[in-house]
């Protein structure tokens, strides 16, 4: 040890190392660890061994799940569940209270296990982990209290299967767990392979305090065990984790009616504009992708910077960069600590290494790596054109990529130009402009002058390929609750369209009607050149246009030309809705007439016109909230449309069905393609008229008919359909097929569309997603 | 004192401490370095709070930093009620800042504070208590601590202090031309306050807790420091609120700005109400991070505090004797 005069000299900081005393007391008291199934640790099956990542040293063995050991965790988890749910919500409160209480009391404990388990640097588990993670303990107890007074009607999902990562192992437990208990139901969760100890750490937490049996439920495993998990018969699935094990899962659970949430990647922007605080936003990198070794699904990963300032903010990141302190994790005064897994290094030098070959250029700090153990320098990367890997790919380690933007509008081109959507981090002392390029940035969280700001209190996920689904707040609670579920009323299948002509079947009298396909405001003539008739009781009622996917994609494009529609207030939605009201009432009989004699209920008509009010109602009135977070911030959560979304009609109610689709989602500022009732098109049809009346912009509602599977299909393949609600086709092949750009779907039993089934906050809900912008305030 | 070396590593560590800086000979007004700069309070402060939580000092290391503390502080008596007397026993301690038995505990020989700060009045009193020593004596000067005199009497006033023997001069400026924005008036009074000090080194004390907001303490430091402030210090100690870790933050990062674009470098003293060792290591990681370890020299770091010297001698204590210490056992500043 250099004497004191010695120090004097170099101002070092020296060593300053956390205890790990009780830590490895309790791994040697354990060695082996079996599966908390049913309020108990069973006998430890085939084990694997879990490694300190900074060293190499094993910590402890753990038993690899296997599909008995999940169906047993299933099973008592079920078991468990009516029970659990029929506690009062003060009684669950309590346990989850007696949960955070506990942790809080073992927080140093747990921040030591973590970080020798995963790698993270101590001040890390110490300052952020475990105080997120007893802060969400807490706010669910909150939840389970006034869940009943919250969220009226709504009942538990029941099983969760809860699939966590390894780079937040307590963190994104807390984050299934709390929500999902306060809603009451019970679960099983996989903790990742690398990182089980403190989710066993947590269940024994569980145990002391006398939890329920099988109300948790803890498997540990690999992706084998995940994947029994996922096709398990649980209700739900939460996924924490890669985009691609998300894909997987997606189809997965297609067509098995389990509720299905799922975090994934991302590769988000973070906007450096002119007038930014550059030194706050050089700090703003060092919270974004020099946290956690970069190993953060919503780090700040791409820093797109005003050419303005871009050889100032880089000399200042440089310098930055050179004051990081890289190894052992335990060190208080360590920045960065040690990559998860050999894997996971392995996977970022690959990755830096493509980067570079496709000519960037790596800055990088030059700190004196530990001999051993799996470290990577921090760094950035500058000179990345939007094709190389290192900008598209999620690196997942403390690499960023650094280009500039000319203009904001290039700012947001830039940002919004990938496949993800999780994160956006805005530097500007502009509030105008920062909420202006917040709205316009495709991403599920912002953060306007700061990043990595999570507070159990505000929802957190993405959008696009980083998944659907919030967790925090009240969006995120809800993700655990079923709202009343409609009675299904069976829909008989359409009968098989026929393009050849129907001799014998008079047509009405009168002038011929044509039906065409309405696409972009104008009737469109369909792709093919096919129609096929619209009989009922061997009576032809008309011709209606054989869409294909050609159609389905002229409909689509023209939709995202109708942009300007999620733009427009609320108020004016409003407007063109009762004007659609006002329209179809004066034409109420015609419609009436139509219906009856295609054999539907004539009084259709007039709920249709009910319904459109109605939603006119809503759509200045369906807003965000303003969550309570942290001290000196104001977080919004705005509804924001999904964009351009896919409707596929029931075939039972061929315009209210129709209208009690189309109407919430447009009435959010989505603009539509519906596929209307494949039987009775028509009727749908027929509205295009009262539209082009009531000046609803062209492409807000575009109206393809023909084979509706078919249709649907297409538009589930379609990388630029947002969303996709489904009533009648399928729900496996609309599930399925969606996973490839992992769009939001929804599919509805048919029900019985007068009723209060038919319409209702439920479907505004669906219609939108919730971007929470986080705003700090002080000069 | 122009020609002085800069500070080098390779001074002996407990001889160090007095040798300033060269003066920082100061550059014409140049507003726009300054007057669209960008402070993020929230940021600011975020960072602020972070840095002490990311770097921690154990054992030797924190004595070390605590040792150094006292080299870089300006050991203070600013209070109505001062008498010759009392600060020849100020003076006494400043000569004397630990106990024998620690400094041998250390490993350390003879040490001393960095300077001694008093009001003019009281110079000459210090200058002789600190006879042979080679301590500095300091002087607040210009009307501390408001500053609300005529200009003539305030440079009147640096005069005297500097011909009763202080080396160095703690002004104030007139915090009215910061918050009417007129830094032509603060470029010029602060300009013939550095001519009226002549060979004494001279801090510009921008009293931050009457500037309120980080902008305007970013543009302030950066006029002291354009009209040739040797330093910039926070406080009087007499403003609501003295010395803050934000504040510190923004003044770094000024004096940090202005030497990226002089090649000059400023010295930065926090003062008023840190009281606490943890104070005196929370300052020392912002100058180390921020700036680097030159920052943790006398020569261009001071920290003005009275009462912190009793705290970090306990804390020395502490670490030489694994006993939790007593203040009554240390002689008194």
């Amino acid at each position: 040890m250099p004497t004191v005069t010695e120090i004097l000299e170099t101002m070092d900081y020296g060593p300053a190392p956390e205890a790990t005393t009780e830590v490895r007391a309790w791994l040697a008291a354990r060695v082996r660890f079996g599966h908390f199934i049913n309020g108990d640790f069973t006998a430890p099956g085939q084990t694997f061994a879990t490694t300190n990542p900074a060293t190499g040293e094993p910590l402890a063995k753990v038993s690899q799940g296997t599909p008995a050991d999940v169906a047993a965790a299933v099973a008592a988890a079920r078991k468990a569940q009516p029970k659990w749910a029929a506690l009062s919500g003060h009684e669950r409160a309590t346990w989850l209270y007696a949960i955070a209480r506990h942790i809080q009391k073992r927080e140093r404990f747990l921040s030591v296990l973590e970080v020798l388990d995963n790698g993270k640097p101590i001040r890390e588990a110490r300052d952020i982990d475990l105080p997120l993670v007893i802060r969400h303990f807490y706010h669910h107890a909150g939840w389970a209290e006034i869940l009943a007074d919250e969220f009226p009607g709504a009942a538990p999902q029941g099983v969760c299967g809860q699939i966590i990562p390894w780079n937040f192992p307590l963190l994104m437990l807390a984050w299934k767990i709390a929500p999902a208990l306060a809603a009451g139901n019970t679960v099983v969760l996989k903790p990742a392979e690398y990182t089980p100890l403190t989710a066993l750490a947590f269940a024994e937490i569980c145990a002391e305090i006398g939890l329920p049996k099988g109300v948790v439920n803890i498997v540990t495993g690999d992706g084998d065990t995940g994947a029994a998990l996922v096709t398990a018969p649980v209700d739900k699935i939460a996924f924490t984790g890669s985009t691609e094990v998300g894909r997987v899962i997606r189809r997965a659970t297609a067509g098995t009616g389990k509720s299905l949430t799922l975090e994934l990647g991302g590769k988000s922007p973070f906007i450096v504009f002119a007038d930014a605080d550059l030194d706050a936003a050089v700090e703003g990198v060092v919270d974004a992708i020099w946290f956690n070794q970069g190993q953060v699904c919503c780090a700040g990963s791409r820093l797109l910077v005003a050419e303005a300032v871009v050889a100032d903010f880089t000399a200042r990141l440089t310098a930055r960069l050179g004051k990081l302190r890289v190894g052992d994790p335990l060190d208080k005064c360590t920045d960065i600590g040690a990559i998860v897994h050999p894997v996971q290094l392995a996977r970022i030098r690959d990755l830096v290494a493509r980067g570079e070959a496709a000519g960037a250029r790596l800055v990088q700090a030059e700190a004196q790596l530990p001999a051993k153990g799996c470290f990577f320098a921090p760094g950035f990367l500058t000179g990345a054109q939007p094709a190389n890997p290192a900008m598209v790919e999620e690196i997942f380690g403390p690499v960023a990529t650094l280009t500039t933007f000319r203009t904001p509008d290039e700012a947001v081109e830039l940002a919004n130009n990938t496949r993800y959507g999780l994160s956006a981090s805005i530097w500007s002392e502009n509030i105008t402009l920062a909420t202006d390029i917040a709205a316009k940035v495709k991403a599920g969280v912002v953060w306007i002058n700061c990043t990595n700001v999570f507070d159990a209190g505000a929802g957190f996920g993405g959008m696009r390929e980083s998944g659907f689904g919030r967790e925090g707040g009240r969006e995120g609670i809800a993700a655990y609750l079923r709202a009343p579920s409609p009675k299904p009323l069976a829909e008989a299948a359409p009968a098989p369209l026929d393009a050849a002509p129907m001799p014998g079947t008079p047509a009405g009298e009168g002038i011929d009607r044509t039906a065409k396909l309405y696409i972009g405001g104008a009737q469109k003539r369909p792709d093919g050149g096919y129609s096929y008739a619209v009989a009922h009781r061997g009576r032809e009622l008309g011709l209606a246009p054989l869409g294909n996917r050609k159609d389905i994609r002229n409909a689509v494009e023209a939709a995202h030309k109708a942009a300007a529609w999620g733009k427009a207030t609320g108020h004016n939605r409003a407007q063109v809705l009762y004007y659609i009201a006002e329209n179809l009432s004066a034409r109420q009989a015609e419609f009436e007439a139509r219906l009856k004699e295609a054999g539907h209920d004539k009084a259709e008509v007039a709920a249709t016109i009910r319904r459109a009010f109605w939603y006119a109602a809503q759509a200045d009135k369906f807003d965000g909230a303003v969550h309570a977070t942290k001290s000196r911030h104001v977080t919004l959560a705005m509804h924001e449309p999904w964009g351009v979304m896919g409707i596929a009609c029931p075939n039972a109610a061929p315009l209210l069905g129709f209208a009690s689709l189309v109407l919430p989602a447009i009435a959010t500022g989505n603009r539509v393609v519906a596929i209307p009732a494949p039987s009775m098109p028509l009727a749908a049809t027929d509205l295009y008229q009262v539209f082009d009346t009531s000046d609803l912009p062209g492409g807000v509602v575009n109206i393809v008919t023909g084979d509706r599977d078919d249709l649907a299909r297409t538009l589930a393949q379609h990388d630029d359909v947002a969303a996709l609600w489904s009533c009648g086709p399928d729900p496996a092949m609309i599930e399925a097929e969606s996973a490839g750009n992992l769009k939001a779907t929804w599919v509805l039993p048919n029900r019985d569309w007068h009723g209060p089934q038919g319409q209702g906050r439920d479907f505004l809900a669906h219609a939108v997603q919730v971007k929470n912008i986080w705003i700090p305030y002080g000069e | 004192m122009p020609n002085t070396p800069a500070f080098t590593t390779a001074t002996p560590a407990t001889q160090m401490g007095t040798a300033p800086a060269p003066h920082n000979p100061g550059v014409p007004l140049a507003t726009d370095w300054f007057d669209r700069i960008a402070i993020n309070t929230p940021a600011a402060e975020r960072r602020a709070e972070t840095l002490t939580t990311r770097r921690s000092l154990k054992k030797e290391w924190q004595a070390a930093w605590l040792v150094n503390a006292i080299r870089c502080m300006d050991l203070t008596t600013l209070a109505g009620d001062d008498t010759e007397a009392r600060v020849e026993r100020l003076c006494a301690k400043a000569r004397n800042p630990l106990a024998d038995h620690i400094l041998e505990g250390l490993g350390l020989g003879a040490m001393q504070t960095g300077a001694v700060c008093v009001y003019p009045t009281m110079v000459a009193a210090a200058v002789r208590a600190l006879e042979g020593s080679g301590i500095p004596v300091a002087s607040v000067a210009t009307g501390f601590p408001a500053g609300l005199m005529p200009l003539d009497l305030r440079l009147a006033e640096i005069h005297y202090a500097v011909d009763q023997g202080a080396q160095e001069i703690d002004i104030v400026i007139t915090r009215a031309h910061v918050l009417r924005a007129d830094w032509a008036a603060l470029y010029d009074e602060i300009a013939a306050m550095r001519a009226a000090c002549g060979p004494a080194h001279m801090k510009a004390i921008l009293a931050t807790g009457d500037l309120k907001t980080l902008r305007n303490v970013y543009k302030a430091s950066m006029v002291a420091m354009q009209a040739g402030a040797d330093f910039i210090k926070t406080s009087t100690g007499k403003e609501g609120v003295n010395a803050t870790l934000p504040v510190s933050l923004t003044m770094v990062r000024a004096l940090r700005d202005y030497g990226a674009r002089t090649g000059l470098r400023v010295g930065f003293k926090p003062a008023g109400g840190m009281k606490t060792a943890k104070d005196a290591l929370a300052w020392q990681i912002l100058m180390k991070e921020e700036l680097g370890t030159d920052w943790l020299r006398p020569g261009l770091f001071r920290l003005g505090a009275s009462s912190m010297l009793a705290d970090i001698e306990r804390q020395l204590e502490h670490h030489v004797t694994g006993r939790y210490a007593s203040s009554s056992r240390h002689a008194i500043a």
